[in-house]
Formats: structure tokens, sequence, C-alpha cells
């Protein structure tokens, strides 16, 4: 099971959880992802051990998508 | 293939690209400008002194001038990491350690556990991530970078501001120190003895990581 989740105030809320042969459910991640990125979320995805790629479609595949909020220099 | 950058950096794009090289020559611009602090204070305290030995207030206070300043911007190095007390409801706070750990193996967790810093072994260096800041310890574990950067939410728990920074760092490290703010850049000792004692082993941790990092890099 597949989860896209967004990192909070609460610690983190799941948005959303999909299996890649669940069509509507990856419909519904796939809009609830969108609506992340269109609040200005960046999401991200492990790409192995040390490694993380920010991606700009959701990824079936991934087991787990966190959306970010931009950092900058404090 | 080449890592597409942090798009964070379009907020700081005059800034130069981080890389080692650039990080050589920030940390030698550092010492330099130390030297140029400590030297002129301790030679005017040395000739004020024997110029004139009434004069030893002032030669004191010259000698204070070349201790403090150092200090100062060691302390504002360590400051990078040092906890702050949040407000954040404890329930949020653990669920919010529970989703950094799954990002981590089981050592990194135990040292977070213990110095609330993750430890993350990059290209340039072994990096100690607090929810604020981070800490450089480049290969050889002979000086430390310390960044001020974090995520402008202040209801996120600590683990999610952890969070935050790791995945930015593991998606583009080098995009990563460009962000991010210099605070200070010199020798390990110098910060250690600035960081809160639950802190040290983490850094600690971090010049064992990066000695081992330049071990590696040797031929």
């Amino acid at each position: 099971m597949s989860r896209l989740i967004r990192m909070d105030h609460t610690g983190h809320t799941t948005l959303a959880q999909w299996t890649a042969d669940d069509q509507e459910a990856v419909e519904a991640a796939v809009a609830a992802f969108r609506e992340e990125l269109d609040r200005g979320y960046f999401a991200m995805v492990s790409t192995g051990e040390g490694h993380a790629e920010q991606v700009r479609e959701l990824p079936v595949g991934a087991e787990l998508v966190i959306m970010c909020l931009p950092i900058s220099g404090g | 293939m080449a890592a597409e950058p942090l798009p964070e950096l379009a907020a700081v794009h005059w800034r130069p690209r981080a890389d080692a090289r650039r990080l050589d020559r920030t940390g030698l611009m550092w010492s330099a400008t130390t030297v140029a602090h400590v030297v002129p204070f301790i030679a005017a305290g040395v000739v004020l002194f024997l110029v004139q030995p009434l004069a030893l207030p002032v030669s004191l206070a010259s000698l204070a001038h070349a201790w403090v300043i150092p200090e100062l911007y060691a302390q504002r190095g360590a400051n990078v990491v040092r906890p702050k007390v949040g407000r954040v409801p404890a329930d949020a706070e653990a669920r919010s350690v529970g989703l950094l750990g799954d990002l981590v193996g089981h050592e990194v967790r135990a040292l977070h556990e213990r110095t609330g810093l993750i430890l993350e072994r990059g290209r340039l260096g072994a990096w100690l991530v607090g929810p604020a800041g981070a800490l450089l310890v480049r290969p050889g574990g002979h000086r430390v970078v310390c960044y001020c950067v974090g995520v402008n939410d202040p209801a996120l728990p600590s683990g999610d501001r952890i969070a935050h920074l790791l995945l930015a760092l593991r998606a583009d490290e080098e995009g990563f120190a460009t962000v991010a703010n210099v605070a200070f850049s010199g020798a390990p000792w110098r910060v250690r003895r600035r960081l809160a004692a639950a802190l040290r082993p983490a850094l600690e941790a971090g010049r064992a990581s990066a000695r081992r990092l330049d071990t590696m890099a040797m031929p």
C-alpha cells in the first residue's frame, strides 16, 4: 500500500493511500497530490539509502510520497 | 544522472552553487578573518604594555577582545543546533519523530534519541542535521561549517523540521549548502566547547564519520 503524506503541525497527515491496480484510489491520490502542489508544497520520494528526489507527478509505484514545505536560510 | 536542483535555489539565485572547492575557500576566508581579528588585538595589547606598563588594564582589554571575538563567532555557529523549547503538542512531536525514524537507520535513530541531531553522510562531508540548522564536518574532520537553515512554519514539530532538511539534503546536497546561510566555519573544537553537553557526542560521531570519508577519498 502506497501512501501520500504531508508533514504538518500534527506530525504528519495521511492524504491518500493506494495500490497501483486500484484506479479509483490512484486518481484520488493524484488529485490530493496536485492540490498540495498548488498549496506550495514540494513532493519528495526516497530513492535509496541517503538519496531523495523531488517529483512533480505522483509516482504511483512509490511506497511513500512526502509533501514538504520549502526550506530557507535562517 | 545529475540530481534535479532544489527549487529553493531560485530564492538565492545570486549565490554561486556550493561545492567542495568553494567550501574550502570559504573556510580559508573564515580562518583569515579570525586571524585578522585576533592578531591586531594581541599585538596592541603586548605593545601597549611594553611601551607603558601602567596601561596594563587597556592591554588586558585588548587581549580580552582577541579572545572574545572568535568565541562569539563560534557561539553563533553552535547556536544553529541549539535545542529550542517548542510549544508543539507531545503527540505531534512523537508522530514526527516516528516519521523521521523511518527515513534513517537504527544507529542514526539512536544518535537522534541521545542528541536530537541526525547524522547523514554526504559527498561534502558528514552532516549533523537539527531542527533549525546543520553542521557539516568536512572530510578529515578538521573543519566544521555551521549552517542556519530551516522551514518557515512555527507549528511544525522538530522531527518534521529535521525531515524537511534531511530530504532536501538528500535530494541536492550542494543546493542545500547553497540555500543555507553559513553562520561559522572553523575548527570543531571551537564549536564543541560551545555546544550543550548532550550534543557533543553527535559532533564526535560526525567527526568520526568525516575521518572515514577522508580515508575513503584517498587513492
